[in-house]
């Protein structure tokens, strides 16, 4: 068994950091099912900006892919669509005037935890933040959101390596098939009554054909359901293991910026890119990956890298300058990175400033299954009292 | 509070928009607008903007990213006097790294523009375009430089052997070490009368910047612009965005040509008329023409035609700053001053002079990985990062000392696209699209020179350039044969189209004297 399938087995959820360090030894290794696996930070960069390396994957059915799995330049036309309606240069306020919702949604949130006694952060704060954040943004109502939550949920799990092949087409595809079915009746809606969403305005450009549309939305959907929640329980542990740190939150909210980055380079959401395959050899770190080879760029792995940052299995929130793999890079760069970024930042400091003396119940907490979107399933949480709503 | 950003690193993730969008703006795709002087009330969103850049490109009121001295002789780090010609970027940073890397001793800057330091890319960009003012520009500047500015004051002249700079005002300023950072200033129109009428000006200093916005601002009837070199075409690409008609005059085949070649330049012909520019190319303007009160009405251009304009844009690339160091000794000419790979200036001789060192546009220093050839780069990057080595070397022993050996970069954004360059595009033989669509304009060009990678340009596809560096690190083969994404629809190289090198340009007079080998010495004669 290779170092790196050791990182897939489920036991090495909590903690594959040393397997990481292990990995490094040999940036770009062989995993047992002949893909290439590339570990160091300075080969995975390369390899995010090298052309010859593919992002795509077929899918079987009707529909055709989400652009994260598309190369250029249909990668790059559908995404500059669907930043159209998110971003810079056509929607450049969008996400910064989300500020105050967000503030108002994680206060609330925290309203509805009992007074003392016990919470799961996951299941009371960091998954319902975020998936109440993306569908109102993308424009699915709130009480579609359980059937959502079940289908997103079979296609995350269908990511897991582990798994056989042949099970996480059949099940990936069962579930994209039904979550389609649905989001195309949104989008039918959209249209002949179009509201403020991201969903009508994709609906209403006419830029993108029906199935490019439902498409990019179940994308969208999947990575603001999956990603976030676990950058935000990542990082409510992060801050139990570190209370010194959580301390000093308290008294500079400003240190919430840089304490993000850290968190996106020392405890990632996405841990790796398991579905890139070489157009050519390729040679890095002094090894040739053959054409046709499947690669793995261990991100999470590269962030930790000692040539990349001194002592990088300490939890600093003061670097300065950091540069991390933690949304990935080049064209595929997270689509939702500058959202996810304040919504952790926004869910953090809420924590920080209202929980009364909060504590770990389980460390370590229980892991999701997916080697791939690394967080806690639960996190129990016990605390002496929770401070007023002052927003 | 003051904002920088390294648009050499910049690939266009966008975050610093996102995240401030009132600071930072896309203007299309990729290419990055902002305001380098941000109200204070927008900190909170600029800090957010700085930590999330994905390339850390973003400085905010202070710079770091500094090496140690090595090999320091510990009595000049306290003691020593060094004097730095120059007060703009390459000066400044200069500044800086000699106090990061921790010399304590004396540091005098000397500069002709009485402004502070400020940042010259924004000025044909945002502030042109009426967004941001020319006074936003100042460069950020860290606390405790503790240097003493003498702003305002040129340096007339050099004496090497009693190792003091004259100044303009009478005075003089001596120094152990010296930094040469001054620079170059834009070619003037050469008909004195001509260019002195109302209307025509030439793009440079913040000042010209502020005026030409004022003059923008108040809607002339339209604008000429004289070359098509990297500030003619973004001075005209303003003129479009703000709907002013714009004419454009330039002597060579195609826009950029000088620094592109002629592939990419007959791409940029397309896009300026696409963007309703009148370009006229292969021609010269042989005469401005005022009116009676002594304001520009017209030009007149060699093949005949006439153009009614009313501002008339200067933009015949640089002059370097090198009178002053005329009678110097130093091997100094229009084409800069000779310096070796390490920074230090070489005298007439062609002797490496110990205590003199040149950086930024007015440095001419060996390319190992161009043919050893000398050049000299007016790009902001190579501002920077040639100022921070020549810092190091200052303060640092032989052993010590470092190599200039940055691949030369540099961008602009014009006509809604961002092109970003890597290596040396007129050290070419061939060129080829890489990557992408011409017909897009999303695309990576790749040059190749005796059949290895020597540069590359983007348009639009930033996030693909440190892949071609790498080809150019390397000396990788040229033509690149490999299966990529995006491929092209035509991808065979063609002839790169770069003009002759005019190497006779760069040409000096050098008298020797002395018959006894040991007492033979140069001497250039300055015309």
């Amino acid at each position: 068994m290779t170092t790196f399938d050791l990182v897939l087995e489920h036991d090495s959820r909590p903690d594959p950091y040393p397997l990481y360090a292990e990995l490094r030894r040999t940036p770009v290794s062989r995993a047992s099912d002949g893909s290439y696996v590339v570990s160091t930070y300075g080969a995975i960069v390369e390899l995010l900006h090298d052309p010859r390396l593919s992002s795509r994957q077929e899918t079987d059915g009707d529909l055709p892919p989400g652009f994260i799995v598309m190369d250029p330049p249909e990668h790059d036309r559908l995404r500059a669509l669907a930043m159209r309606h998110f971003g810079p240069p056509h929607t450049p306020d969008l996400v910064d005037r989300l500020q105050p919702d967000l503030g108002r949604i994680v206060g609330d949130l925290v309203d509805r935890f009992p007074q003392r006694g016990e919470v799961d952060l996951v299941e009371a704060f960091a998954y319902p933040f975020p998936v109440t954040v993306i569908c109102r943004m993308l424009g699915v109502p709130e009480d579609d959101e359980p059937r959502f939550h079940r289908w997103v949920g079979a296609l995350v799990e269908s990511l897991d390596p582990a798994r056989d092949a042949g099970e996480q087409t059949r099940a990936r595809d069962a579930a994209r098939a039904q979550a389609a079915e649905h989001l195309a009746g949104l989008v039918h809606e959209r249209r002949r009554s179009p509201g403020t969403d991201l969903l009508s305005g994709m609906a209403t450009d006419g830029m993108m054909t029906d199935d490019e549309l439902v498409s990019t939305a179940l994308l969208l959907l999947v990575a603001g359901h999956e990603t976030t929640v676990n950058l935000i329980a990542n990082g409510a542990l992060t801050l139990l293991r570190h209370p010194d740190v959580l301390e000093r939150l308290r008294a500079e909210p400003e240190l919430v910026v840089g304490l993000v980055e850290e968190l996106l380079r020392f405890e990632p959401p996405v841990h790796f890119l398991p579905w890139r395959s070489s157009l050519d050899d390729i040679e890095v770190a002094g090894t040739t990956i053959p054409k046709g080879a499947k690669v793995t760029l261990v991100l999470a792995a590269g962030s930790r890298d000692p040539a990349h940052v001194t002592d990088p299995d300490r939890f600093d929130p003061d670097r300065r300058r950091l540069e991390h793999l933690g949304f990935g890079g080049g064209v595929h760069y997270c689509f939702g990175a500058p959202l996810a970024r304040l919504e952790t930042q926004h869910a953090l400091l809420e924590l920080a400033r209202r929980l009364v003396e909060p504590r770990l119940v389980v460390d370590p907490p229980p892991y999701r299954p997916s080697p791939v979107l690394r967080g806690p399933s639960a996190l129990r949480v016990t605390y002496a009292g929770i401070l007023p709503n002052t927003a | 509070m003051r904002v920088v950003v390294d648009l050499t690193r910049c690939q266009g993730y966008a975050q610093c928009a996102f995240l401030a969008p009132e600071v930072f703006r896309m203007n299309g795709d990729e290419a990055l607008m902002y305001d380098p002087a941000p109200d204070e009330a927008q900190r909170t969103r600029v800090l957010r903007a700085a930590a999330a850049c994905p390339v850390q490109a973003l400085e905010v009121d202070e710079l770091n990213d500094h090496r140690t001295p090595r090999d320091t002789d510990a009595h000049f780090l306290r003691d020593g006097r060094i004097v730095i010609v120059g007060t703009s970027l390459a000066g400044l940073r200069a500044a800086e790294e000699l106090r990061a890397e921790g010399f304590t001793g004396s540091l005098t800057l000397i500069g002709d523009e009485p402004a502070e330091p400020y940042d010259r890319p924004p000025l044909s960009k945002q502030v042109l375009g009426g967004w941001v003012p020319a006074e936003h520009t100042a460069l950020p500047r860290p606390a405790g430089l503790d240097a003493r500015w003498r702003l305002g004051v040129p340096a007339s002249g050099l004496d090497l052997e009693r190792k003091r700079v004259h100044l303009a005002d009478g005075g003089e300023v001596g120094f152990d070490r010296l930094l040469i950072a001054t620079g170059v200033r834009a070619r003037s129109w050469p008909d004195q009368a001509e260019a002195a009428l109302e209307g025509v000006l030439t793009l440079r200093t913040r000042d010209d910047a502020a005026r030409l916005q004022r003059l923008l601002e108040a809607g002339p009837r339209r604008v000429l612009v004289i070359g098509a070199g990297f500030t003619g075409s973004e001075v005209a690409s303003i003129c479009r965005e703000r709907d002013v008609p714009v004419t454009v005059a330039e002597v060579g085949p195609a826009p950029l040509v000088g620094a592109l070649g002629g592939v990419l330049g007959e791409i940029m012909t397309d896009l300026q008329r696409a963007h309703g520019v009148d370009l006229r190319c292969g021609i010269t303007v042989t005469r401005l023409e005022g009116d009676a009160d002594g304001r520009l009405a017209r030009a007149h251009l060699s093949d005949g035609g006439v153009v009614d304009a009313d501002v008339a844009v200067v933009a015949l690339g640089g002059v370097r700053n090198v009178e002053w160091l005329d009678e110097s000794g130093l091997a100094v000419g229009g084409w800069g001053v000779a310096c070796d790979a390490g920074c230090r200036a070489f005298d007439a001789n062609g002797l490496v002079t110990d205590d003199i060192f040149v950086a930024g546009d007015v440095a001419r220093a060996p390319y190992p990985m161009f043919g050893y050839q000398f050049l000299a780069l007016e790009h902001w990057g190579n501002a920077v990062k040639q100022a921070v080595c020549a810092a190091h070397n200052m303060i640092s022993g032989q052993a010590g000392r470092e190599p200039y050996l940055a691949v030369p970069e540099f961008w602009s954004a014009q006509f809604g696209v961002n092109i970003k360059s890597v290596g040396v595009p007129t050290f070419a033989d061939q060129v080829m699209i890489a990557q992408g669509s011409v017909e897009a304009r999303r695309f990576a060009a790749v040059y190749g020179f005796r059949g290895r990678v020597t540069a590359a340009v983007t348009i639009d596809h930033a996030h693909w350039i440190e892949f071609y560096e790498r080809l150019i690190e390397r000396a990788a083969p040229f033509p690149p044969r490999f299966r990529h994404v995006d491929e092209p629809v035509f991808a065979e190289p063609v002839p790169a189209e770069v003009p002759d090198r005019p190497l006779l340009a760069h040409d000096a007079t050098v008298v020797v004297t002395g018959h006894d080998p040991r007492r033979r010495r140069a001497r250039l004669v300055t015309a």
